[in-house]
């Protein structure tokens, strides 16, 4: 768990938010759609690595198929629009019940082991997800399946339009993290990060840490798969190729980056790696090369991730 | 072996290193699985229960090394483990634990790496109390603590003690607690080998040169 923090994080952390308040009325102003684009991605993929923070960062557990929630979320808007069902109230329902259904069952079994058979088994059953999706062609299998419109909400909270997708997105994001903020400093979210470093003497102290983990774990997925029905109405589009296990390594990517552990940290490392992506990629296309040296180096030398560094301000 | 911890008194289990200390306490708390024999905590046998289970039932464990928790403050090593459904009359506070201990009223917002041993022992007796237990067991709760933070600590124990709260004490630094204990058990290779009084044990000088080594 982060130290407790001091003022000059907390007013980067503060400014940085009231930035990502303001960025669309800015990104209008200066006519830069595309940047709005990207951040409304980057937000919602940092809402992903934020859950899957939840059950690494603080609770150790290193899940390789943590985007199977968000593919999961993502389908639970295109299945019900495929059948011209556009309620968001539905979707996001859908979206809760169904996440927090498979985590329950995954996790029931994935818990019972631990480092890398935990890793291992995660990954599994994510692929098992990826490969049901991809042999449902009445979905569109690995063609994928487009969301003709977005969710349905009541006029002054509606997804239609980019700000107001972005507004959705940004809404979200400052629940999941007072959410998480609130978690980790209760007794519950204790009792996780104490036993992500002794799992064996909080037992002794009388806790089903296996209990514990478990509720953790259905709840990351569920904020997963909640990122995962903003991602599904942002990119109008679903296809498994968004649960391949590959995408959950980058996921640990930008959680290590941005600092294992730390509210704010999985956000920067999510905006962090998707606009070097995007920098890299208009320099050169062999940008893939430079991204992985950039990569190795920051998990190498930048210990503690970006919000390591900027806790150093404290100091 | 036969060990009785009588309710309110404090008990020790002797024994040189390797002899089975640690292995009995495990075994009590259902770390170690027990082929055969009885364990029972207040007539109910606890033998299969899982470890959460018969913490809950009333026993506070102070493990060899400490264990406290580096990536937690001290108030939130106290406070996490905190049992609120005891269902005892009067249950441990943070603020009655400071009270208990000092010293770790000024480092309550300290993380539990950044304390001294003896800080971090007496933190571990009062994660210990927090949890309300009618039983506290001490696994070697003052190895390579100074002299006077050891003294601290009988002291301290005197105090649970008077409390009503049972104490089984695995300690080598047997001359300094035994005015405050009460019964002795002295185990060799798993096997208890002697048990008595306080005062036997004190007459008997050969005894602790035989298995204790002193």
């Amino acid at each position: 768990m982060a130290k407790p923090s001091g003022t000059r994080s907390v007013k980067v952390y503060l400014g940085m938010l009231f930035l990502l308040g303001i960025a669309p009325l800015l990104f209008q102003w200066t006519n830069q759609p595309f940047l709005l684009d990207l951040l409304s991605r980057g937000l919602i993929i940092g809402i992903a690595a934020l859950s899957l923070n939840l059950i690494l960062g603080y609770g150790g557990m290193i899940s390789l198929g943590h985007v199977a929630y968000l593919g999961i979320g993502a389908y639970c808007v295109g299945i019900p629009a495929y059948y011209d069902i556009y309620d968001g109230w539905i979707h996001l329902s859908l979206a809760v019940v169904t996440c927090a259904l498979f985590a329950l069952i995954t996790g029931a079994v994935s818990l019972r082991t631990k480092g890398v058979y935990f890793i291992m088994i995660t990954m599994a059953f994510s692929q098992m997800i990826y490969f049901i999706f991809l042999s449902l062609e009445e979905y569109g299998a690995d063609d994928g399946l487009v969301i003709y419109a977005r969710s349905e909400f009541p006029v002054w909270i509606n997804m239609e339009g980019a700000i107001s997708m972005y507004y959705w997105i940004f809404g979200l994001l400052i629940l999941t993290l007072f959410f998480i903020h609130r978690l980790v400093r209760s007794r519950f979210g204790r009792v996780i990060i104490g036993s992500k470093y002794n799992d064996l003497r909080m037992q002794s102290l009388g806790f089903n840490t296996y209990g514990y983990r478990l509720t953790c774990y259905v709840i990351s997925a569920v904020i997963c798969g909640l990122a995962g029905v903003l991602l599904g109405n942002f990119t109008s589009f679903i296809s498994p190729e968004m649960m391949s296990w590959t995408r959950s390594g980058e996921l640990i990517f930008m959680v290590i980056i941005g600092g294992t552990g730390s509210l704010f940290g999985p956000l920067f490392g999510a905006l962090s790696f998707l606009f070097l992506e995007e920098a890299l990629s208009l320099i050169t296309i062999y940008w893939h090369l430079i991204f992985g040296g950039l990569l190795i180096a920051l998990v190498l030398f930048g210990k503690g991730g970006i919000d390591a560094w900027l806790s150093k301000l404290d100091k | 072996m036969g060990l009785e911890c009588k309710e309110g008194k404090l008990t020790t289990l002797l024994g040189r290193n390797g002899m089975g200390k640690t292995t009995t306490v495990k075994s009590i708390i259902g770390k170690v699985s027990v082929t055969h024999g009885e364990i029972s905590f207040r007539g109910e046998s606890i033998i299969g229960m899982p470890t959460y289970d018969i913490i809950r039932k009333g026993i506070g464990l102070v493990p060899e090394g400490r264990h406290i928790f580096p990536n937690l403050s001290v108030k939130e090593n106290l406070v996490a483990t905190a049992n609120k459904n005891s269902g005892l009359a009067t249950e441990w506070t943070v603020d009655q634990v400071v009270e208990f201990f000092p010293a770790l009223g000024d480092r309550l917002n300290h993380m539990g790496d950044q304390l001294s041993g003896g800080e971090q022992q007496m933190l571990a007796i009062g994660r210990a109390l927090m949890l309300n237990p009618q039983m506290l067991i001490l696994d070697e709760a003052t190895e390579g603590l100074a002299p006077l933070v050891r003294q601290e600590i009988w002291n301290r124990l005197v105090e649970i003690k008077q409390l009503g709260i049972t104490i089984l004490l695995i300690d080598k630094n047997i001359d300094e607690f035994i005015d405050i204990s009460d019964f002795h058990y002295i185990i060799e290779k798993g096997r208890q080998v002697w048990a008595g009084p306080s005062r036997e044990l004190v007459d008997d000088s050969g005894l602790k040169a035989r298995y204790l080594g002193i």
